[in-house]
C-alpha cells in the first residue's frame, strides 16, 4: 500500500511536470482494495480492471519501473510505451489490463472466467479451479455492457468476482445522483442470480479476510459473486478535477480513515514501531525514485514503431506514406512472438 | 469434392476446425439448438455439445466482449452476430478492445477472434437486417474484414480467419447463402486473407467488387462484348492493392461495385488508390456503382437500391464512351 501511495504521489508530480501525458488517474485512498483483493488470489487467477489501474498492476507484481516507464511513454514500459496510464497489462502476472472504456472490461472478465472454466473442464477434463477478478467503478454500474456481462456470468455459472470499487463518485456525479439503489448496489446482483456482498475497502485486513473467503468459495462452486467494495478516492477523478462536487469537510472525514494509517494503528498494537514505518517509507521512496529515473532514461519509441504490432504480419504504410522513417519501420519484420497453440493458453 | 452452397461450405469449415482444435468454440444468439437463423451452425450443437456451441442471451456487446476475453486467454471463439445491423451494439467492444489489444500491449496480448456476420440485402429483409457496414470496420486498424462471394472461397477464407492470430470480421452475403452450389473440397484448405481473386480475365476494363455484388457483375460481364476483367477482393481490408494496380495498369479503366452506400464506401478507397498508383494509365475516371446514400429501403424497393447488372453495364458503357 505504501509503495502504491508513493508511486501515485510521484505520478502526480511527474504529470504536473508534464513528464506524463495521456491522462492520469491516481489510486490514492483506494490502496487497500487492490492489495487486499489481489492478495486473496493466486498468480494463476486472471485480473481485469478499468483505467485507475496502477495500484492493481503493482499489487499483482509489476515492476514499478515498467509501470512508470509506460506512463512516460518509453520503450521500457510494460507495453513499450504504447499503452499508457490506463492500459497496464502484464502477461506474466495474468493482468489482462487496464481498460479505458467505462464498464466495457466486465464482458472481458466474464470471457476470461469462461475461458479458464472451459480450459479446466472441457480441454483438460478436470474441475474449474481458477477465479477471475473483474474490477469496475461505481459509475460503470450504469453501463449496459456491465449488465449484459453480469447476466452472462450468472447464466453460465462462471467463476468470476465482479468487484465494484465504490468510491461514491462517477467522475463528478455522486452515486445517489447517478445510480438507482445507490445506497445498496448489491441489490443489483440478485437480479442476475448472484450473491452480493458488501466489503469495507478502507481496511486492508478486513478486505483481505472477506475476499479470501469469497475467492475460496468461487474456486469451489464456480459461481459468480458481486462485491460492493466501499472506498473513497482521496484525489480528483483525474489530474484536472477541481472537485467542486464534494466538500473539503467530507474529504477530511475520509482522510481520517486513510487505509495506510488504519493498518499502521492495527500493527502498532502488535508492536510495530514508528521507526519501522519510516523505514518502509524510506524504502518505497527510494524504489519509486529509482523507477522515475529509470523511466526517464528509457528511450522514446521511434516513429517507425507506429506500424509495429497492428497485425501479426508485417504491416506498412497502407495509404502510401512517404515519410522515410515510417517506410523504414514498415520494412522491419514484426517482432511479436509466434503463437504456440498450447503455450498460448493461460 | 461435394457440391455445396455457401451455408454448407461454412458449416463444413466450422465442423472441421472444431474437430481439429478444442480451443475453437461457437457462441451467439440461437446458434445452438436452433442452428442459427440462417441455419449456418445446424447440427453443430448435437455434434459438439452445449459447452462448445453456446446459445447466448440477446446481448451483442456481451457476446463480443466475452469472446474477446476468451480469445485473450488463448481460445479461438467464433461468435455469430445474427444480422449486420446488430453489430452496432458490439461496435465498442470490437473497436475499443479487439482491434487495439495487440498494439496497446505491444503484442503481449492478442485477440484471435472470428466474428461471423450475415451481411447485405436481397432477401426481402428490412433495414438493420440488410446493411453493408464493411467500410466502417475497414476504417479501424487492427481488424481484418473478409467477405467471400462463393462457397469455395468461403470455406478456405473462414479456416484462415479462425487460424488468424488477429480479429477478423467474416461477412457472409445473405443473398449468396443459397444462391448457387459449387464444388468444394472436403479436405481442409486455406485461402490467404488479403488476396483478391481474378474471376475472369480481360484487357479493356477492370471491375472491382466483393460480396453478393460479384454475382451482379458477372451477369453484366457475360452480356458484354468487351474484354472485361473482374476482381473479387474477397478481403476488404487489408485490400489487395497489387491485384487492383496490376489489372488497372493493363486495362486503363475501372468500375467499382458495392452494395454499401456511396459516400465513404470502400469504392472511394479503391478509386483513391487507383489515382495514386495508376493515374497515367487511366483512359477514363474511375466509376462507382453503389447503394445510395440512404437507409436501406424496405424490401419492395431493395432491388432498386442494390447495384444490378443493368446499372453496372451502364457504368461500363459510360467509361468506353468517355
Amino acid at each position: 500500500m505504501m509503495l502504491i501511495r508513493e508511486f501515485e504521489l510521484r505520478c502526480m508530480q511527474a504529470y504536473q511536470d508534464k513528464k506524463i501525458g495521456g491522462f492520469c488517474h491516481v489510486y490514492i485512498g483506494q490502496e487497500a482494495v487492490a492489495v487486499g483483493t489481489i492478495a486473496a488470489t493466486e498468480a494463476k487467477d486472471p485480473i481485469v480492471t478499468a483505467y485507475r489501474d496502477h495500484g492493481h498492476a503493482l499489487a499483482r507484481g509489476m515492476d514499478p519501473k515498467h509501470c512508470m516507464a509506460e506512463m512516460f511513454g518509453r520503450i521500457g514500459g510494460c507495453a513499450k510505451g504504447k499503452g499508457g496510464s490506463m492500459h497496464m497489462f502484464d502477461r506474466a502476472n495474468n493482468l489482462f489490463g487496464g481498460h479505458g472504456i467505462v464498464g466495457a472490461q466486465i464482458p472481458l472478465g466474464v470471457g476470461l472466467a469462461f475461458a479458464t472454466k472451459y480450459e479446466d473442464e472441457v480441454i483438460n477434463g478436470g474441475k474449474s479451479n481458477r477465479v477471475t477478478l473483474a474490477f469496475l467503478g461505481d459509475g460503470a454500474m450504469n453501463q449496459g455492457s456491465v449488465h449484459e456481462a453480469m447476466n452472462l456470468a450468472g447464466l453460465f455459472d462462471l467463476p468470476v468476482i465482479i468487484i465494484c470499487e465504490n468510491n461514491g463518485y462517477s467522475m463528478g456525479t455522486s452515486i445517489s445522483r447517478g445510480t438507482t439503489m445507490g445506497h445498496k448496489i448489491v441489490s443489483k446482483a440478485a437480479g442476475y442470480g448472484m450473491e452480493g456482498v458488501e466489503v469495507d475497502g478502507m481496511d486492508v485486513v478486513e478486505t483481505y479476510g472477506a475476499m479470501k473467503q469469497l475467492v475460496d468459495r468461487v474456486r469451489e462452486t464456480s459461481r459468480p459473486i458481486f462485491v460492493d467494495m466501499k472506498c473513497y478516492r482521496f484525489k480528483g477523478h483525474s489530474m484536472s478535477d477541481p472537485r467542486k462536487y464534494r466538500t473539503r469537510e467530507e474529504e477530511e472525514h475520509y482522510e481520517q480513515g486513510d487505509p495506510i494509517l488504519v493498518l499502521k494503528t492495527q500493527l502498532e498494537s502488535r508492536g510495530f514501531t514508528d521507526d519501522q514505518f519510516k523505514g518502509i517509507q524510506r524504502d518505497v521512496r527510494a524504489e519509486v525514485r529509482g523507477a522515475v529515473e529509470w523511466a526517464e532514461a528509457s528511450p522514446i519509441p521511434p516513429t517507425s514503431d507506429l506500424y509495429r504490432d497492428v497485425y501479426r504480419e508485417k504491416w506498412g504504410p497502407y495509404t502510401g506514406s512517404s515519410d522515410p522513417e515510417m517506410l523504414g519501420g514498415a520494412e522491419k519484420p514484426c517482432d511479436s512472438p509466434a503463437i504456440d497453440p498450447k503455450a498460448d493458453l493461460l | 469434392m461435394a457440391n455445396l452452397n455457401l451455408v454448407q461450405a461454412i458449416n463444413l469449415a466450422l465442423i472441421q476446425e472444431m474437430e481439429k482444435d478444442e480451443r475453437v468454440l461457437i457462441l451467439g444468439e440461437d446458434v445452438g439448438v436452433n442452428g442459427g437463423v440462417f441455419r449456418v451452425t445446424e447440427g453443430l450443437h448435437a455434434r459438439f455439445g452445449a459447452r462448445r456451441v453456446v446459445d447466448t442471451p440477446l446481448a451483442e456487446s456481451g457476446i463480443i466482449g466475452t469472446s474477446i476475453g476468451l480469445a485473450m486467454a488463448g481460445l479461438r471463439p467464433i461468435p455469430e452476430i445474427q444480422f449486420d445491423g446488430f453489430l452496432g451494439p458490439a461496435y465498442d467492444q470490437i473497436c475499443s478492445h479487439a482491434a487495439r489489444m495487440r498494439t496497446r500491449t505491444r503484442g503481449a496480448f492478442t485477440v484471435p477472434l472470428t466474428i461471423r456476420v450475415p451481411v447485405g440485402g436481397g432477401i426481402h429483409a428490412p433495414e438493420l437486417h440488410s446493411d453493408s457496414p464493411e467500410a466502417i470496420y475497414s476504417h479501424q486498424p487492427g481488424i481484418k474484414v473478409v467477405m467471400p462471394s462463393s462457397p469455395y472461397d468461403a470455406k478456405g477464407l473462414l479456416i484462415s480467419a479462425i487460424r488468424d492470430p488477429d480479429p477478423v470480421i467474416f461477412f457472409e452475403p445473405k443473398r449468396v447463402y443459397r444462391a448457387f452450389r459449387e464444388e468444394v473440397p472436403e479436405d481442409e484448405y486455406t485461402i490467404p486473407i488479403g488476396k483478391a481473386r481474378v474471376v475472369c480475365e480481360g484487357t479493356e476494363l477492370t471491375v472491382v467488387s466483393w460480396g453478393a455484388s460479384v454475382l451482379q457483375c458477372m451477369q453484366s460481364i457475360e452480356k458484354s462484348s468487351r474484354s472485361i476483367e473482374l476482381i473479387d477482393l474477397r478481403t476488404i481490408f487489408p485490400m489487395d492493392l497489387e491485384a487492383i494496380e496490376t489489372s488497372v495498369k493493363k486495362t486503363g479503366r475501372c468500375v467499382v461495385v458495392h452494395e454499401a452506400p456511396r459516400t465513404g464506401g470502400m469504392g472511394a478507397e479503391v478509386a483513391a488508390q487507383i489515382m495514386e498508383r495508376c493515374f497515367l494509365y487511366l483512359e477514363a475516371p474511375v466509376q462507382r456503382v453503389t447503394g445510395f446514400d440512404t437507409i436501406m429501403p424496405y424490401y419492395k424497393l431493395e432491388l432498386n437500391y442494390m447495384p444490378d447488372a443493368s446499372r453496372i453495364t451502364g457504368a461500363i458503357e459510360d467509361l468506353f464512351a468517355f
